[in-house]
């Protein structure tokens, strides 16, 4: 069955991690057109049994696109497809200078409330963070590339680290200045 | 002789009977019913001429009700028992509702926590009893004005409404009888109308500023398709707040103390404030008098008192630009709906903010149920070949309690529906039979400062050590923004599931009741048209397996296959006589069962089509 091929198949794509503009923006417009193949409303006068096929169509394609719009968990994904497993329950990072740099972005982070400009301290943080995040991406890219998939799935663990900082700062600003 | 008919091509030549649909904008200060009608938009006015209905409900002595602007007259006179901006209460507890005055505008019952009824002398009513009055009343007009029965409706909600709101409002059209299309989100029905109207492409922003409620959408219009990026809003912030803010202006110059006030002198005060609000759009200044007060408000005035609540609102806008990951001057057109960006200051302010004049040129108060009858011409089925979609979000982020009073987030905000979404959770405690599964809607870490939706537990988990079992919990949400939880033990495969009722909602008893009530004088009636429903739905399920065998059954079916459906709807055709509602509902499961499978397949068929660029037409 075509819906259960992986996510790049789906939109007529071969599974890559560098997807430039050009493919993003392709791959945008696939979605558009599948969604309006499959989509719910589309099916909003059909029988029982159609409408619950589109919504679980419509909602496989949405994941689908979130998941290859999203460079972490594309990067994720491509790993899984090369068949590398990821345990939820315990991720471990042994490398000394990562643990402390995320130990010094936390306490950055813990310290913003305290600063006389929040906020422009706040914005240096999402940068510096930001940065280190495209690093990360091109560091794996790299090593997808060469097939390193042990030294590619570091890189995918240090990027949801990466990640979930970057959802603190966004939260902490909300909470600061919304 | 007649001339023989032949269709044009890519038209069907047995053109489908034009189905009645409409849009409802169920405002929090007015309401409005639209229809298509021939390639035109219309809302659709009362016998006076009135498009607009004041969504004011009265109820007197003798159990009568009266709905829209004779009920509104009556407000400030008879206030325990007029019931004004309803929508506020919607999906809310007693203890979510802010004030003016030290009393309550009504006698709530209820207990904090559950959903508060209004005691009036036609006895309690719920906000979804009171909102359904409302929508019955537009029907009857729509009905009246179209000349036949409605097939159906499209009934818009604020973006930022959370499940608890979205599910009330739902209820309360089911329980007005309406064959709900579809729940629309307000400011991507605005779009709708502005988007096909203009022929526009590209980012756009809906800044909807309401009676009530606040939301803001971000899209992006490309092909046909409005794809929402990002939403956000207030669903307790509106042009009721303005008011409230001149009225407590106007308090505090009379030297007024708001607990001398009575019910009826807080109503007449709010009107007061209201009217000076709509008077200040055109003048400089407005002269008030209240009670033995006399003054005058200039605009300038006006703007610095209804500043901090325009701020509040282009908060929200920054956000939601910030979650659709864009800068602000990618946004192309800014649009405004909703009757309180009528307020200069608002206009003027948006305008600033995102360095562009503001779109206003159809009128704010229909532009949403223009949207939403466009929107519920195509779901009924009229315009076949449209290119028209809209890909709506998730406004607030759902998750389930874990260790600790937190929240953990399974389906972020502004996740595009229909979506499902699953996580494995696990157990603490060696033994441990049991799972309680709480769901919760927010964007904070802590379970107290989230809305809480819904609880229920997954029982008969087999016993193993601590962290051995794995709970699988699922959240699918459809397209009417509307969530679903299952929670599954995956090594014993012990199933549990709640359809999401909020806590503020009406318990399935409740409404069954109700709708009994309503029925109580045409029990027999009910019975006809239950039987008759089912009916129509079986032909349509034949009319859609005939369709689909005539398109691709010989391709996608093999003989034994196609046999077996034949079959099949044999015996479906041998039930249209049957007199049994469930009969018939039993023969339909029966038939879906046995075409699944080409369903699926057909789908996977068009999936491959749109991906080499053909429509599903030209196959």
């Amino acid at each position: 069955m075509n819906i259960t091929q992986n996510y790049f198949q789906m939109f007529g794509l071969e599974p890559a991690f560098d997807l430039n503009d050009d493919s993003l923006a392709e791959l945008s417009s696939k979605y558009r057109e599948l969604q309006k193949e499959v989509h719910p409303d589309r099916f909003a006068n059909a029988p029982e049994q159609e409408r619950r096929v589109s919504v679980q169509y419509a909602a496989i394609i949405n994941e689908a696109y979130s998941v290859l719009m999203s460079p972490l968990k594309r990067a994720r994904y491509v790993l899984e497809l090369k068949g590398v497993a990821f345990n939820e329950q315990n991720i471990t990072i042994d490398e000394p200078t990562f643990l402390m740099e995320q130990v010094e972005l936390r306490e950055s982070l813990a310290n913003v409330r305290g600063q006389t400009e929040p906020e422009s301290e706040l914005l240096a943080l999402a940068e510096q963070v930001e940065q280190k995040i495209q690093q990360l991406n091109r560091a794996f890219a790299l090593d997808y590339q060469q097939g390193n998939l042990d030294s590619a799935k570091k890189s995918v663990l240090k990027m949801q680290f990466m990640d979930k900082i970057s959802k603190e700062i966004d939260m902490l600003e909300e909470e600061l200045f919304d | 002789m007649a001339l023989l008919q032949i269709s044009e091509p890519g038209q069907s030549p047995a053109p489908h009977q034009r189905r009645h649909a409409v849009g409802i904008d169920l405002g929090t200060t007015n309401s409005i019913v639209a229809t298509v009608k021939g390639a035109m938009v219309e809302a659709l006015p009362d016998v006076d001429g009135q498009c607009l209905l004041p969504s004011v409900v009265r109820y007197l002595p003798n159990k009568e009700v009266v709905v829209g602007t004779l009920a509104k007259q009556a407000a400030a006179e008879d206030p325990a028992n007029t019931i004004i901006s309803v929508k506020r209460i919607m999906g809310r507890g007693k203890e979510d509702i802010d004030y003016i005055g030290n009393q309550l505008p009504y006698d709530f019952i209820g207990e904090d926590g559950q959903m508060p009824k209004i005691r009036t002398v036609a006895g309690d009513k719920s906000p979804v009893e009171i909102s359904a009055t409302i929508l019955n009343s537009l029907v009857n007009r729509a009905e009246l004005s179209l000349g036949a029965q409605l097939d159906g409706a499209v009934i818009t909600v604020p973006a930022y409404f959370d499940e608890a709101q979205r599910e009330a409002t739902k209820t309360a059209a089911q329980l007005a009888g309406i064959n709900v299309l579809r729940l629309l989100n307000e400011p991507t029905a605005a779009a709708v109308a502005y988007g096909l109207d203009e022929g526009e492409e590209g980012i756009i922003a809906v800044f909807d500023l309401g009676g009530g409620t606040f939301d803001i959408s971000i899209l992006e219009l490309s092909a046909g398709v409005f794809e929402v990026l990002a939403t956000g809003g207030d669903s307790a912030l509106g042009g009721d707040d303005f008011d409230r803010l001149i009225a407590q202006w106007i308090m505090q110059q009379a030297g007024i103390i708001d607990s001398n006030l009575s019910r009826q002198q807080v109503r007449e005060l709010m009107q007061t404030a209201c009217s000076v609000k709509e008077k200040l759009s055109d003048s400089d200044s407005v002269d008030i008098s209240f009670e033995n007060w006399q003054g005058v408000l200039s605009r300038d005035l006006l703007n610095t008192i209804v500043d901090p609540l325009i701020e509040r609102a282009l908060r929200s806008c920054r956000r939601a630009v910030r979650d659709a990951k864009l800068e602000l001057d990618q946004v192309k057109n800014v649009v405004m709906v909703g009757g309180s960006t009528r307020v200069p200051r608002v206009r003027t302010r948006v305008g600033e903010y995102f360095k562009t004049t503001p779109l206003v040129h159809i009128d704010p108060d229909r532009v949403v149920a223009i949207g939403a009858a466009i929107q519920a011409d195509v779901l009924i089925g009229n315009k076949p070949d449209t290119e028209m979609l809209l890909l709506d979000v998730i406004p607030l982020s759902l998750g389930i309690e874990t260790m600790g009073g937190l929240v953990e987030k399974i389906v972020p905000r502004n996740t595009t529906i229909p979506v499902a979404k699953a996580q494995e959770f696990t157990t603490y405690k060696d033994g441990q039979v049991a799972m309680a599964i709480h769901v919760l809607q927010g964007e904070r870490e802590l379970v107290s400062d989230c809305r809480s939706l819904a609880r229920f537990e997954l029982r008969g988990i087999p016993a193993m050590v601590a962290g051995a079992a794995h709970i699988r919990v699922t959240f699918q949400i459809d397209a009417d923004g509307l969530l679903q939880v299952t929670a599954k033990e995956t090594s014993s495969g012990v199933e549990a599931s709640v359809e999401v009722k909020p806590s503020y909602g009406l318990s399935d008893d409740d409404i069954a009741s109700m709708l009994a009530d309503s029925f109580d004088h045409a029990s027999e009636d009910k019975q006809a048209r239950v039987l008759q429903e089912k009916r129509v739905e079986l032909d349509r399920v034949l009319e859609s397996i005939n369709t689909a065998l005539a398109a691709d059954g010989d391709k996608l079916l093999t003989t034994e296959e196609r046999a077996e459906i034949d079959q099949a709807m044999a015996a479906l055709v041998s039930l249209r006589s049957a007199e049994e509602p469930k009969l018939i509902d039993a023969g339909i499961e029966k038939f879906m069962a046995v075409s699944e499978d080409y369903a699926m397949r057909r789908m996977d068929v068009a999936i491959k089509d749109a991906l080499q660029g053909r429509s599903i037409d030209e196959v």
